[in-house]
C-alpha cells in the first residue's frame, strides 16, 4: 500500500486509534480469525466478547503484536496505529508495545517489590532523568491504578505479597506507567472476586478519560457496564461491531441475539 | 495392580444400592490391600538403599581413617659440626653437597641415645638395621632442616620423624610380626624395640597433617605420600571447568530456550546435547588428546587440558539443567515484561534469568561435583600415572605443569603393592567425599539465598 491511501484513511477516520483491516491469523494449519476488521476510537472503551476459543485473545494480542512470540502464528491483512500499519517491517514490537500496554488474564506482577514493579517499565524506556522524577511517576500510576492508598506505606514490599485484586490493579498501574497510548485488557476481572472486578472496572471507567482502552471480557455483564463499543465474535469471525447498548438491546445478527440471551457459547 | 484390571470380574462386588459405607466393599478392600503393598515396597527400597549407604560410608570411614593418623619417632638428634660442616664455615654450599647419607650417622646416634634412655636393649649390630624402624625420608627431612637453619649446626634438636610404613602398620595393627616373616624390610626383633619405644613413648601415633596438605611419594615412602598436590591440581582444573562451563553453558542454553526458533536445525542441536550428555567420559579424554594436545600443542598432564577436557563433559549437563530451570519460569513473567515494552534480551537478563538463577547453580555445581570425581578422561591426557611430587611454581604453573587430580592420585596409591597405600587410598576418598559434600552444601545454601520466595 502506498503513502497517499494510509493518509487518506488516518484522515477519513478521525478519532480511529486503531483500525484493522482484513485480519487472517494462522496458527499453523489453524484459521483463528477470519477476515477481522474493526475500527477501535480513541479515549473508548471498547470490549470484545464471545464464547471461549472465538480468538478475541488472539485478535487482542495481535494489536501489540505479543503474538510475535509465538513462533507457528501468521498474522495477515492490516492493523493501523493513527494510520501507521504496527506489521510493517520498520516498526519494532518493542517500541509498539510501550504505546500499547498490556494487561493479562492473571495478575503477574514481577517478583520485585511494588516500587520496582511500577519503576521498570519507566527505567527501561528512559521515562525518568532522576529518583526524583521516577518517584513521582511510580506515586502517578499508582494513583491512576486506584491502589496508591492501599500501598503507600509499603512500596518496597513484595509486589506478590498482595491480594489478588490488588495484584491487578498493580499491573494495570504498571502497564500505565510507561505512558501508553492504547491498553490492552484480556479479561483482566476472571481471576478476581466480585469486589475487586467492581474496583477494577472503575477504573477502567476513569482510565478511559486518557486511553484507548479494548477489554476481552467473557461476562457480558461487565461489558455491559463498561464499554461504549462491544464487538462479538464467534469462531474467528466478527459477527458484529456497534455500540454497546445496541448490541445488547437491538443486536442485528441472529447469532449475537442468541449468545446474549445464552442460547450458544 | 491397576484399576483396569480390579474393574473386571462380576464377583468382585459392585456397591449395590443399600452397600453401608461403615462395611468396606470388596473392590476397596482389594485396592486398599494394593496401596499398602506398595508402600511396604517403597519403604523395603529405601530401607535397602539406607543399608548400603551405611555399609558404603562406615567402610570407607573405617578403612581411610587410619590415613590420618601416623606413627612418629620423636629424637632428640645431635647436628654434629663434625659430620655436616667440616670445615666450619657454614658456607651454605658445602653444606649442601653432604648428601643424605652423611645424615645417617647422626640419626643413628640418636636412635641409639633414645632406646638407651628408654632403657631398651639394642639387638642389632648394624646401624643400618637399627634405622629401618624410621622412613627413608628421615635423612632428607633433617638435611632440608639444616639447609634452612645452618646455624642450629653444633646443637641438638628435637625432632619427630616419620617412622617407617611397616612401624606404621604394626602400630596400626595392619604389620604382624608373622607378616614379616619373609619380610626384608624389617623383622620381628624390630618390633620388640618399637613396642618398648611406645611404651617409653618415643613412638607414638598422630594426626598426620602431610596426609592433607603434602605430596605424592616414591613406592617405597608411603608414610611420607600426601594428597595436597594432587589436590591442588584438582582445584585448577575446577577453575578452568567453572571459567569456561558456566558461561558457555548458560549462554548457549539461553539462546536455545528464549531466542532459537523453532525448526529442526535447533531440535538436532537439543537432541544432540541430551546424547553428548550420556557419551562415555573417556570419550571426551581421547577428544581432549587429539584435539588440546596433539593439535593445539598444550602440554600434557597439566590441570589446563583437564579442566577443558571436564568442561566439554560438563557443559551438556550444565546445558540441560539450565534450561530446566529457564523453563520453569512461569510464562506470565516474561509477558509481563513483554508487555510493558521490554525487549527480549531485557525480558532474559532481568526477570527470567534472575528467578531461574539457583536452578542453574545447582546444575553447575553437581556438574562441578561430576567432573571433580571423573578419572577416566584424565587417563587419556596423562594425568593418571603422573607422580605427583612437587608443588607448582606460581598460578600459571599451577594450570600448565603437570600435575594429578584427586581421583587420578586415587586410583595411583589403589594399584600400588604395598598396603600401606590401600589405607592412602582410602583415605583420599574421604577427602574427595569431603570436596563433594562441601560443593553440595554451597549449592544449598545459595539456592537458599538466590531463591524468591515471593
Amino acid at each position: 500500500m502506498n503513502v497517499m491511501t494510509k493518509t487518506e484513511r488516518a484522515l477519513e477516520m478521525k478519532d480511529m486509534k486503531i483500525s484493522a483491516k482484513n485480519v487472517q491469523v494462522h496458527y499453523g494449519d489453524t484459521h483463528a480469525i477470519k477476515d477481522v476488521s474493526v475500527e477501535i476510537e480513541d479515549k473508548t472503551v471498547t470490549a470484545f466478547i464471545g464464547p471461549s476459543g472465538c480468538g478475541k485473545s488472539t485478535f487482542l494480542r495481535c494489536l501489540n503484536r505479543m503474538n510475535d512470540t509465538i513462533d507457528i502464528c501468521r498474522v495477515e491483512g492490516d492493523i493501523l496505529l493513527d494510520g501507521e500499519d504496527i506489521y510493517d517491517k520498520r516498526v519494532d514490537p518493542v517500541q509498539l508495545r510501550a504505546k500499547v500496554g498490556m494487561v493479562f488474564q492473571k495478575p503477574n506482577p514481577f517478583p520485585k517489590s511494588i516500587y520496582d514493579n511500577i519503576a521498570y517499565g519507566p527505567r527501561i524506556h528512559g521515562l525518568a532523568r532522576n529518583k526524583a522524577e521516577l518517584d513521582e511517576i511510580v506515586e502517578k500510576s499508582l494513583r491512576r491504578g486506584a491502589i496508591w492508598d492501599e500501598v503507600k506505606d509499603r512500596l518496597h514490599a513484595p509486589g506478590t505479597g498482595l491480594s489478588g485484586g490488588q495484584q491487578q490493579r498493580l499491573c494495570i498501574a504498571r502497564a500505565v506507567a510507561t505512558e501508553p497510548e492504547v491498553l490492552l485488557m484480556d479479561e483482566p476481572c476472571s481471576a478476581l472476586d466480585p469486589i475487586a472486578t467492581a474496583q477494577v472496572e472503575e477504573l477502567i471507567d476513569e482510565l478511559r478519560q486518557s486511553y484507548s482502552v479494548v477489554i476481552v471480557t467473557h461476562s457480558m455483564q461487565q461489558a455491559a457496564r463498561v464499554s461504549q463499543k462491544t464487538a462479538f465474535f464467534h469462531l474467528g469471525n466478527l459477527v458484529e461491531y456497534d455500540d454497546t447498548t445496541k448490541i445488547f438491546t437491538n443486536p442485528e445478527d441472529p447469532r449475537t441475539e442468541s449468545y446474549i440471551t445464552g442460547r450458544i457459547g | 495392580m491397576s484399576d483396569a484390571s480390579l474393574q473386571s470380574g462380576p464377583d468382585m462386588g459392585t456397591p449395590s444400592a443399600k452397600s453401608s459405607i461403615l462395611q468396606l466393599d470388596q473392590r476397596t478392600k482389594k485396592r486398599n490391600a494394593a496401596e499398602a503393598r506398595f508402600r511396604a515396597y517403597g519403604i523395603a527400597a529405601i530401607a535397602v538403599g539406607l543399608v548400603f549407604l551405611v555399609v558404603l560410608i562406615s567402610s570407607i570411614i573405617f578403612k581411610g581413617v587410619g590415613a590420618f593418623q601416623q606413627s612418629f619417632i620423636t629424637l632428640e638428634v645431635e647436628l654434629l659440626e663434625s659430620k655436616l660442616d667440616k670445615s666450619g664455615e657454614r658456607d651454605i654450599e658445602k653444606i649442601k653437597k653432604v648428601t643424605t647419607f652423611g645424615y645417617n650417622p647422626l640419626i643413628e646416634n640418636a636412635l641409639k641415645a633414645a632406646m638407651e634412655e628408654a632403657g631398651v636393649e639394642n639387638p642389632f649390630t648394624k646401624g643400618k638395621d637399627l634405622r629401618k624402624m624410621l622412613s627413608s625420608g628421615a635423612a632428607a627431612d633433617l638435611r632440608r632442616f639444616v639447609i634452612a637453619n645452618p646455624d642450629r649446626i653444633g646443637d641438638t634438636v628435637q625432632f619427630r620423624l616419620l617412622a617407617s610404613s611397616r612401624v606404621d602398620g604394626y602400630l596400626k595393627g595392619r604389620v604382624t610380626r608373622e607378616s614379616l616373616a619373609r619380610d626384608k624390610n624389617l623383622t620381628p626383633v624390630h618390633l620388640d624395640v618399637v613396642d618398648q619405644l611406645k611404651d617409653a613413648g618415643v613412638v607414638a601415633k598422630s594426626f598426620n597433617l602431610g596426609f592433607i596438605t603434602g605430596a605424592d611419594a616414591s613406592e617405597s615412602r608411603p608414610e611420607q605420600a600426601g594428597i595436597g598436590v594432587s589436590m591442588l591440581g584438582s582445584f585448577y582444573m575446577m577453575l578452568v571447568v567453572l571459567a569456561c562451563a558456566l558461561p558457555i553453558g548458560v549462554a548457549a542454553s539461553i539462546y536455545l530456550e528464549e531466542f532459537a526458533p523453532q525448526n529442526w536445525i535447533t531440535d538436532l542441536i537439543e537432541v544432540n546435547i541430551s546424547n553428548l550428555a550420556a557419551v562415555p567420559s573417556i570419550v571426551f579424554g581421547i577428544l581432549g588428546l587429539a584435539v588440546f594436545i596433539q593439535f593445539a600443542h598444550l602440554p600434557q598432564s597439566a590441570p589446563l587440558v583437564g579442566g577443558l577436557v571436564l568442561t566439554l563433559m560438563t557443559l551438556p549437563t550444565i546445558i540441560i539443567s539450565t534450561r530446566a530451570s529457564l523453563k520453569s519460569v512461569p510464562p506470565s513473567i516474561r509477558e509481563a515484561a513483554l508487555g510493558i515494552g521490554a525487549s527480549k534480551m531485557q525480558t532474559v537478563f532481568h526477570h527470567v534469568l534472575p528467578l531461574a538463577m539457583p536452578g542453574i547453580l545447582t546444575g553447575t555445581i553437581i556438574g562441578l561435583a561430576q567432573a571433580l570425581g571423573e578419572t577416566a578422561p584424565l587417563l587419556l591426557i596423562g594425568m593418571v600415572g603422573y607422580i605427583a611430587s612437587n608443588y607448582p611454581g606460581g598460578i600459571i604453573e599451577g594450570f600448565m605443569s603437570p600435575n594429578s587430580a584427586m581421583p587420578a592420585q586415587i586410583y595411583e596409591w589403589a594399584k600400588r603393592a604395598d598396603p600401606a597405600y590401600y589405607e592412602r587410598a582410602w583415605g583420599g576418598i574421604i577427602i574427595l567425599l569431603v570436596f563433594l559434600m562441601t560443593m553440595n552444601i554451597i549449592a544449598i545454601i545459595l539456592r537458599r539465598r538466590f531463591e524468591r520466595r515471593w
